[in-house]
């Protein structure tokens, strides 16, 4: 009976890591196979194609020329290499609105020749036509389209998702905006939190040290988006007014809201280190004369350097991943910028602000997918290393 | 203990059958739909079950036939219609209220009106001081909704003429946010509902005729459609569940259900 009761325990045990493994194993194939999927598409909403009349001399175009295009910033052909003609575009909704229900039918069946006249009555037409529809009854030069690469996805410059008829999905700005908060926020939280945790550990007493360190961890159980409601009211603000700006949602407000954040496991990490630190370290120190700061800079925190870089790294790990307090305050445009008194957007605040409205499987929902394995990436390179350097420690 | 637990799982259960209508969709129209289900229960009709998710979201839940009403703040794009249509699913539309969107600024700020034109120059970053349209010398800050909710899609597509926001367009998750970073930024300007019009911001009239006439954006303008910036709010079904969902639109476009419309600040239909 006692035998079948262990034997109970272990395969209980068993079965609950397996589950943990198997979940997150799905997790990231899911996490993949819908990010991947996004490259091997056009940055046109699937089933639509590009044409432009017959005697258009065009036959290839790029997404920035057809965003600039269709924004009427670009008006002419002969501007993208064409003849001198204007350019008329032509989506759906045009149709939609040109032709009555009758001609294009009930079920849409006579869309393409709705098309074909409209294109016909204007040598400098550019439509937007949904593939099915590109009957050969439609005479007009189909466009050729890039697909999605990773690099055009890593370098491009510009994030306009829901762009019509090609989106643009350059996750460069993003990049930027995720590094430059991050990194604002561990040079504000490290030294801070580092100066906490000596304090801590070496110098106060016991008692105080008993009511400090239950506060210290009362600020990692703050819900962020409390953080994100105090910054954008009071830091905001106050960042505004200190240096004169146009605007107080900057990358500087995310990376003190996030510095905040990013406090709690600096502070315990590097006490934990500092305290494991073996008492006869401290003793030989003491007895070769030197007084306590020495002790500090010159044994302690060598010491425990691996310990405090786990906390460092642990903390830039929490704030590239953190997602509701960024939202609130760096103003999300997406600006590719190094000024940290500029607005910027994070891959986290652009995948929480716009997965609830993209088109379910779309190439829109794809890409924020594909951002998510960016961040995946970056953050899993992140604990690999921490685990290196607790390794090479040991 | 054993009891308890079998007792709430058969009245959940029994909850679970009592929402016979499920309703998904937009976040504008949420709090309305949300009134509405109330008070539809109260008349003792049966009962809603109302989620938000956003606009893409209910549709998207149309499709796959987890909800049998969709709720958006924008027109069902003609994608979704198409891939609808590849589902074999017929679709009716219905019109349940108008939303006016209102153009706010700072309540410092000296400019009280602007035409259509120059809100699209400001928004598509053309226009970038406050002296350029005769205010005071001051940056222009530009805050708008993400990209995929449907308030940015139909400010987009009404007031830019369908061209694309600046660059350095600040974005805000949720209307409240512009509200708040507006009232606190001197050179600001946003766009809102109606709805949530407050002391702290500034509403802007309108032109749409290149500055003949301005309109103030009020509930009595946008209903007698003087206000140009009124968008519907939309609920989507699919025609084969029309017994079942039918009683619930109907309540809604009655007077009764109107009057709640107006209530929460939407603009009603039918007069």
């Amino acid at each position: 009976m006692n035998k079948l009761f262990k034997n109970l325990q272990v395969g209980i045990l068993a079965f609950s890591s397996l589950v943990t493994t198997i979940t997150v194993l799905l997790i990231v194939i899911f996490l993949f196979s819908e990010g991947l999927s996004f490259f091997n598409k056009k940055p046109i909403e699937p089933g639509f194609i590009i044409a432009v009349h017959p005697d258009n001399p065009i036959t290839f175009i790029n997404p920035t020329e057809c965003k600039r295009i269709f924004d009427q910033d670009i008006t002419d052909w002969k501007e993208v290499t064409g003849h001198a003609q204007p350019i008329t575009l032509v989506t759906l909704e045009d149709i939609g609105n040109n032709y009555s229900e009758e001609q294009m039918g009930a079920e849409m069946e006579y869309l393409d020749t709705c098309y074909n006249h409209f294109i016909q009555g204007d040598k400098g037409v550019i439509a937007m036509i949904p593939e099915r529809n590109f009957t050969n009854k439609i005479k007009a030069n189909k466009l050729k389209l890039d697909k999605n690469s990773i690099a055009s996805f890593v370098q491009g410059k510009e994030w306009f998702p829901t762009a019509k008829p090609i989106a643009q999905f350059g996750a460069f700005p993003l990049l930027v905006g995720t590094f430059l908060v991050s990194l604002g926020a561990i040079l504000l939280a490290l030294p801070l939190g580092l100066a906490c945790a000596i304090f801590m550990s070496e110098i106060t007493s016991v008692r105080i040290r008993s009511y400090m360190k239950p506060v210290v961890e009362l600020l990692a159980g703050i819900p962020s988006v409390v953080y994100g409601f105090f910054g954008l009211v009071i830091i905001v603000p106050l960042i505004q007014k200190v240096f004169h700006l146009d605007v107080g949602e900057t990358a500087l407000a995310g990376s003190i809201i996030l510095g905040i954040m990013a406090l709690p496991t600096i502070i315990t990490i590097s006490e934990d280190a500092l305290q494991n630190v073996p008492k006869s370290m401290r003793e030989a120190a003491y007895a070769l004369g030197a007084t306590k700061w020495q002790t500090i800079l010159t044994v302690l925190i060598p010491y425990a350097r691996s310990g405090i870089t786990t906390a460092a790294i642990l903390g830039i790990g929490r704030a590239i991943g953190e997602t509701m307090a960024v939202l609130m305050v760096t103003g999300n445009a997406a600006n590719t910028t190094l000024n940290i008194l500029k607005p910027v957007r994070t891959i986290p605040a652009t995948i929480a602000a716009e997965l609830g409205e993209a088109p379910n499987g779309g190439i829109h929902f794809q890409s924020l997918f594909a951002l998510a394995c960016i961040l995946f990436l970056i953050t899993m390179s992140i604990n690999l290393y921490v685990n290196f350097i607790s390794r090479k420690k040991a | 203990m054993i009891k308890k637990i079998i007792l709430m799982l058969t009245l959940s259960t029994g909850i679970l059958q009592a929402q016979n209508i499920k309703l998904k969709g937009s976040d504008t129209v949420l709090p309305l739909a949300q009134k509405e289900a109330e008070s539809y229960k109260k008349a003792g009709k049966g009962s809603v079950s109302v989620t938000g998710g956003g606009s893409g979201v209910g549709i998207a839940a149309l499709m796959d036939g987890s909800t049998d009403i969709a709720a958006s703040s924008r027109k069902m794009k003609m994608d979704e219609k198409m891939k609808l249509q590849e589902a074999g699913k017929k679709i009716k539309e219905v019109i349940i209220a108008q939303d006016a969107l209102s153009v706010i600024v700072h309540p410092a700020n000296k400019i009280s009106k602007l035409t259509r034109e120059q809100l699209e120059g400001i928004f598509t970053g053309k226009i970038k001081n406050w002296k350029e349209l005769g205010g005071e010398n001051l940056n222009i800050v530009v805050y708008s909704r993400e990209s995929s909710s449907g308030t940015y899609e139909f400010f987009k597509e009404h007031v830019l003429n369908k061209k694309n926001f600046a660059n350095s367009v600040l974005s805000m998750p949720a209307t409240g946010a512009i509200v708040q970073s507006v009232s606190q930024t001197k050179g600001a300007i946003g766009y809102i509902g109606i709805a949530y019009d407050n002391n702290s911001v500034k509403q802007l009239s309108v032109s749409y005729n290149q500055g003949k006439s301005y309109v103030e954006p009020t509930v009595q303008n946008a209903m007698n459609s003087t206000y140009p910036i009124v968008r519907p709010l939309y609920l989507y079904y699919v025609v084969s569940s029309e017994k079942t969902v039918k009683p619930f639109i109907d309540f809604i476009l009655s007077s009764g259900g109107q009057a709640i419309v107006k209530s929460t600040g939407y603009i009603p239909v039918k007069k």
